[in-house]
């Protein structure tokens, strides 16, 4: 069983929340996440946090360094998760960099993810070269999706090379930039949108960066299968922790 | 075994591409085309042109003398320090803005340590009338201010890294993350053999006109082309990876590189990457990295703000591991020393980054007919305020 795929097939417009494990508090990770699945999220991506995250903006890089500060790290993160699947059922990603990985070492990650019941990777730094280059088998042997982005950039036949070689879904980066822009959803991005979708992909996408609120949700959902949301949700948890998640989750979700 | 860059940039088990998917485009289009570029006869003149006539190229191979007498043995210097804007960062800053114009880019950014690559590309941009943004750590705008006002006159902003540590390691990270938010029109210009392919390899060919000068002008005044030792410091790599560029597959040539111990190699407080690094990834290479047991990368420290780098480039991670090169690390202690002691015996102020390769005559003994070439990548008068302050002078 694959509970991404399944729950791609649900066809709704998938709701996806990013969070740094370990932040506000490092005991934060396991509640939220419990919180989130009750406040009917579809999707999770658990940010495993990095000293240099080249690829995102200021408040994501500064809960990571919160999260590490914290004293979060790949093991104690493993072992937080490690009876996840007794209460969470929705699908688990986890996000983060490749060097961490890199260190705990490819395959005993994949396995470790495995193990817990994680379902696939996002690591933004691990391009399509080198994974294809030298770590693919170990990917597919841990059943572990890994997903790749695209942006308003990415050529078009790097794109039909991505999703044939992506098993779930394609994270589609809204904009140029790194997380936690402010911009509204543009008419240019959603032409964007339009042609990514007009493509005819056989994986479906998933828009992240740029999303923060209802209207951006249903804005970026109009053309892709759903929508991803990390920075603000971020915000709200430096300011309210994790008592804020219901509230914020509530307000997207409301009809 | 060969030194240089294969097709996928990597040098044996270093280097390579781990880039977000967002820099693939500008990465990609370099990659495509710094080759071809590199070679086209209108760009090579313009090249060389400007290396002759505004960087004040081939700059001397200077025999030391009184240095070589106290040593017992014959030093050479190769004096990068006698560059426009005082080190050999220049070299590579003017072909990669040439580079850029190629590949009709308006906007440059940059990171810097030291400040010398910063100037470098302040400088360049100002020539050629382009836009240029630098990012410094908020630390070493602190502790070199000159050089960040010498910026400012040439028309750069300079934008403070504020995250990590401050300094070099979190400026680039800046630099990257205005390339991912600026994709069409923006070039960066990194300023060592660091970053993705083709970084390494470019920025190493652009450099390698300094070992292409040491060939020719040993042959006048040696007989031979080969000396039996070139010397460079370490941070990124850059002076070193162009001093050692024409000798890397001739085995007869010793090549030694030189990295900051800091404190003391054991202090916690150092930069000495091939003792203290593993493979790791930083700023889209694999190469040696000093971080912690969990992937986090560690924050380096010199009093050399140019060798304050947590990294070393992918060619030097090989050349440390596979033998080629001898690796050898000097306390900042030694480094100062050896900086006055070049004061004193020959009337050059060293940049305290090359003070680092001269100090290595303090611990190695040489043979009195070895010719020795000791890349001397910077002047000091960037440093002037930590002499002040080391030497209470």
């Amino acid at each position: 069983m694959n509970r991404i795929k399944n729950k791609l097939s649900e066809n709704n417009k998938l709701l996806s929340i990013y969070y740094t494990a370990g932040f506000p508090q490092l005991q934060d990770t396991v509640p939220i996440l419990e919180s989130l699945q009750q406040n009917g999220v579809d999707m999770v991506e658990i940010g495993l946090p990095f000293s240099d995250p080249i690829a995102d903006g200021p408040t994501i890089q500064q809960s990571s360094a919160a999260a590490l500060q914290n004293g979060m790290t790949t093991t104690v993160l493993f072992d937080q998760l490690k009876d996840i699947r007794k209460t969470v059922s929705i699908p688990l990603i986890l996000m983060g960099y490749f060097n961490p990985v890199l260190q705990y070492g490819v395959e005993e990650f994949c396995k470790k993810c495995n193990e817990i019941g994680i379902d696939g990777l996002i690591l933004p730094d691990l391009p399509l070269e080198e994974y294809t280059l030298h770590y693919r088998p170990i990917f597919e042997k841990y059943m572990l999706s890994n997903i790749f982005l695209v942006t308003p950039q990415t050529p078009l036949a790097r794109i039909k090379e991505i999703d044939s070689i992506s098993n779930t879904f394609i994270y589609l980066v809204s904009s140029a930039g790194t997380t936690g822009t402010t911009r509204d959803i543009s008419e240019a991005q959603q032409v964007y949108f339009k042609r990514i979708s007009a493509m005819k992909l056989s994986k479906p996408v998933i828009v992240g960066f740029g999303i923060k609120d209802k209207a951006s949700f249903n804005e970026a959902t109009k053309h892709t299968h759903g929508a991803i949301i990390g920075s603000a949700f971020i915000k709200m948890l430096a300011t309210k922790g994790l008592r804020g998640v219901t509230e914020f989750i509530t307000a997207l979700r409301k009809v | 075994m060969n030194y240089n860059t294969d097709k996928k940039g990597y040098y044996g088990a270093f280097g390579g591409a781990f880039i977000p998917e967002m820099l693939y485009p500008n990465v990609e289009e370099l990659r495509q085309n710094y080759l071809s570029i590199m070679q086209l006869d209108s760009f090579k003149q313009e090249f060389d042109e400007l290396l002759r006539n505004y960087v004040g190229r081939p700059t001397p191979l200077y025999f030391a003398k009184r240095l070589s007498e106290k040593y017992h043995t014959r030093i050479y210097l190769k004096r990068e320090d006698l560059c426009h804007t005082g080190a050999h960062k220049i070299n590579n800053t003017i072909g990669q803005i040439l580079m850029a114009k190629h590949l009709k880019k308006t906007r440059i950014i940059a990171e810097t340590g030291a400040g010398q690559h910063g100037v470098a590309t302040a400088t360049v941009c100002a020539l050629m009338g382009l836009e240029c943004v630098v990012y410094m750590g908020e630390i070493d705008i602190k502790r070199q201010a000159p050089n960040v006002a010498r910026m400012k006159m040439l028309g750069a902003t300079v934008i403070p890294a504020t995250s990590g540590s401050k300094t070099l390691k979190d400026a680039t990270n800046e630099a990257i993350r205005d390339w991912i938010n600026n994709p069409l029109d923006t070039h960066y210009i990194i300023g060592s053999v660091v970053g993705p392919h083709p970084y390494p390899d470019m920025v190493a060919r652009f450099q390698s006109v300094i070992s292409e000068e040491i060939k020719s002008q040993l042959t006048v005044l040696e007989g031979t082309n080969r000396p039996d030792y070139v010397i460079a410091c370490v941070g990124g790599g850059s002076n070193a990876a162009g001093a050692f560029y024409h000798y890397l597959n001739d085995i007869s040539v010793g090549l030694i590189a030189v990295e900051a111990a800091g404190k003391g190699v054991n202090s916690g407080e150092s930069a000495a990457t091939s003792v203290l690094g593993k493979v790791g990834i930083i700023h889209g290479s694999k190469t040696l990295l000093m971080q912690t047991h969990d992937g986090q990368i560690t924050e380096p420290y010199s009093i050399s703000a140019g060798l304050d780098y947590p990294g070393v480039g992918p060619m030097h991670a090989h050349l440390c591991k596979s033998g080629r090169a001898q690796f050898v690390s000097v306390t900042d202690d030694a480094a100062m020393q050896a900086g006055l002691e070049l004061c004193k015996l020959e009337g050059i102020i060293p940049a305290i980054e090359s003070s680092h390769a001269l100090a290595i005559f303090e611990d190695k003994a040489f043979k009195p007919n070895d010719i020795i070439v000791v890349n001397l990548s910077g002047r000091g008068d960037k440093d002037l305020s930590t002499y002040i302050d080391y030497f209470n002078l």
